[in-house]
């Protein structure tokens, strides 16, 4: 437990003032209402730059109290640096209880990733966005892709992926791969890897989405139909690898790769840390178990 | 081992931000500056950055000025996070600039206008030459400025109040039972934006951007034409009308710039030719804004007036959804946060595809053997 916010207090419980809170939730209530659909709202200039976590910080700021658990992660890890920096930063402002443990915690915070461990119902899953707008990249215009998702006009969308398979035979998108929500809304799933895209679909826990700089809020509510766009010629499919878990033998996981030097040599590890640690806490190892690695967590100052 | 590099933790922030800020100080055996000096003696970079961070408060932006080391739109976003968080007990009454206590007027459009042309405290006309008796001595020796002999007018006359007789400048009168003005700090962008949030977004935004896109329409870009019919720079009042009373009263002074830009007008078939006008105003003493603002205010006009559109300064997605140096700032940067996941997944790509090439290849080679 983080001591009070002394200084920070200042500041209202959990840095907004109370409207501003109300503000947001009612858009929360409206994104939950239209799954899929990007809710402007008047997202505020917050302490962390925009594209650092603004809309997600504004998210877990309007829904948090003293009786919540926050765990933060960055890449699937809980000590990246900003994933550190943002969970500080709610220990101090709201005194709230903050663990690196995915089932104890009541909020999860996320950019990039969703954790291995399948959410549950009493979870409340935040995801920061850089890009809220999935049609961005082939229409710039905001006028423009409005009416696209007004008309539910998704053919560009599948032009797109057609040309990327007459390309590459394949559809080349890693990262945040568009899904479409109950079949009416598309919606960028935010730069998650396709990987984690499955678990969105008919998540027990609410999936809320928040992009502070483009000032849209977006939900996928509990048990909703995700589909990632595919071709019946070909299906969607996720990130596979030939490696393990270098220190925990995970062979479904997200994997990432560190340099260990060089000249080439490498190691794969679960870019989820805390379901890693616990499968070695449980007795599992990879080939490299007992590496440097395994020893990189800093004690709790 | 090189991995640690992206997993700092909790002890190499903590560690990072206390050399930052021995940094900042700098060197000790120098006498710290205080935020009273800089809000003196550095008064156009505090201008710069209440603008920029739409907070009127020159303690403050002297203080965001000390924090981000001089850095201004570091200083900007600082103040904007602060600002975000002040209760808000209601909107002024809109400011006069007619009646506004001018230090500095002039005008480009006429040799010699009514109030007449006053310099004021300006760079323009002098020599920029570094003068080095004020590293040498600290202080440049002062005489102060001679005082005029008469009074300037008061209300200064405006460039509209030159035109009035003779209809050759467009009107802007407010709209009778016009709602409340957009407000970009309570609601996220919208178009078509109308020009009260256009002018607002302007306001707000960074000034290398909007000289950058005043200075592309004048090159050619979308051009204006523009005259510059008239900047002032001075003191105006602002009034709030509290609900108890029921009376607009007096609760401050602030320094503002102004620019009227003209463009000519050939009219059409219903509208007689007439000058049209651009408009810039800031907090503090901002003149490149201002007039870079005016220049971009008129470009964006052009659907109301008729023009074609065809370069970016007259696209107001363009310029309106970047001007903003606090969200582009952010998000430029935020490409220094880790992205390993959705790297691996590109990298995976790619090397799928470079397995394929060189497979093909080696194929091709086999077929020609």
């Amino acid at each position: 437990m983080t001591p009070s916010n002394a200084p920070e207090r200042y500041y209202n419980y959990a840095y907004l003032d109370e409207q501003t809170k109300r503000m947001i939730r009612r858009s929360i209530l409206k994104a939950l209402a239209i799954p899929g659909y990007q809710v402007p709202f008047g997202s505020r200039e917050m302490p962390v730059p925009y594209g650092w976590g603004t809309g997600g910080i504004q998210l877990t700021a309007a829904i948090i109290g003293p009786e919540d658990v926050y765990k933060c992660i960055d890449q699937g890890a809980d000590d990246t640096t900003n994933a550190v920096s943002i969970r500080r930063f709610f220990a101090k402002v709201a005194d709230v209880e903050t663990t690196e443990d995915t089932g104890q915690a009541t909020i999860i915070q996320s950019r990039h990733r969703i954790p291995e461990k399948p959410l549950k119902a009493n979870q409340v899953m935040i995801f920061q966005v850089p890009q809220p707008e999935p049609l961005r990249g082939l229409e710039p215009r905001e006028t423009e892709t409005r009416a696209m998702h007004a008309y539910a006009e998704y053919g560009l969308q599948y032009v797109s992926l057609y040309e990327s398979v007459s390309a590459y035979g394949r559809i080349a998108t890693g990262a945040g791969y568009p899904v479409m929500i109950e079949e009416r809304y598309l919606m960028s799933p935010s730069p998650i890897p396709k990987f984690d895209n499955p678990k969105l679909n008919d998540s027990e826990a609410v999936l809320l989405f928040g992009a502070g700089r483009e000032k849209r809020i977006y939900a996928v509510p509990p048990h909703t139909t995700v589909r990632s766009l595919d071709f019946d010629d070909y299906p969607f499919e996720v990130q596979t690898w030939e490696q393990s878990c270098a220190l925990c033998g995970s062979e479904d996981s997200y994997l990432d790769e560190v340099d260990l030097d060089d000249a080439g040599q490498k190691m794969f590890v679960c870019s989820d840390s805390h379901h890693c640690a616990e499968r070695r806490e449980a007795g599992h190892a990879g080939p490299m178990a007992g590496h440097a690695l395994d020893q990189s967590k800093e004690p709790a100052p | 081992m090189a991995y640690v590099s992206v997993k700092g933790g909790e002890k190499a922030i903590s560690n990072a931000h206390r050399w930052l800020e021995e940094d900042r100080r700098g060197d000790r055996a120098i006498p710290e500056l205080s935020t009273e000096q800089i809000r003196e003696q550095m008064s156009l970079a505090v201008d710069r950055v209440m603008a920029e961070g739409s907070c009127y408060d020159r303690d403050l932006a002297a203080l965001a000025i000390k924090q981000a080391r001089g850095d201004l739109p570091e200083a900007v976003f600082l103040l904007r996070a602060y600002r975000t968080t002040l209760p808000r007990f209601g909107a002024s009454l809109p400011i006069e600039t007619e009646d506004m206590a001018v230090r500095r007027r002039v005008s480009a459009a006429f040799k010699d206008i009514p109030g007449g042309q006053v310099l004021g405290p300006t760079f323009d006309y002098t020599h920029r030459l570094l003068d080095f008796t004020l590293a040498a001595n600290g202080e440049t020796p002062i005489e102060p400025a001679p005082q005029a002999d008469e009074p300037q007018a008061y209300p200064m006359p405006t460039i509209a109040s030159v035109f009035r007789h003779e209809d050759l400048l467009e009107h802007e009168e407010p709209t009778e039972g016009a709602g409340e003005p957009f407000d970009l700090t309570r609601e996220p962008m919208s178009f078509p934006a109308g020009r009260d949030q256009r002018l607002q977004a302007l306001a707000r935004g960074d000034e290398g951007f909007l000289l950058s896109l005043a200075y592309s329409s004048q090159r050619g870009w979308g051009s204006t034409h523009p005259l510059c019919g008239e900047i002032r720079l001075g003191e105006v009042a602002v009034e709030f009308v509290p609900e108890e009373l029921g009376f607009p009263i007096e609760v401050g002074e602030i320094t503002v710039t102004e620019c009227t830009m003209l463009s000519g007008s050939s009219g059409s078939a219903t509208r007689a030719p007439q000058y049209t006008r651009g408009y810039g105003l800031t907090f503090g003493h901002c003149e490149r804004k201002a007039m870079s603002v005016a220049i971009v205010d008129r470009a964006l006009r052009r659907a109301e007036i008729g023009e074609r559109a065809d370069s970016p300064v007259q696209d107001e997605e363009f310029v309106l959804y970047h001007s903003d140096n606090v969200e582009a700032s952010g998000f430029v940067q935020h490409l220094k946060l880790p992205h390993y996941v959705d790297f691996q997944a590109s990298l995976q790509f790619i090397r799928t595809l470079r397995r394929e090439f060189f497979e093909r290849q080696a194929a091709m080679k086999e077929a020609a053997e």
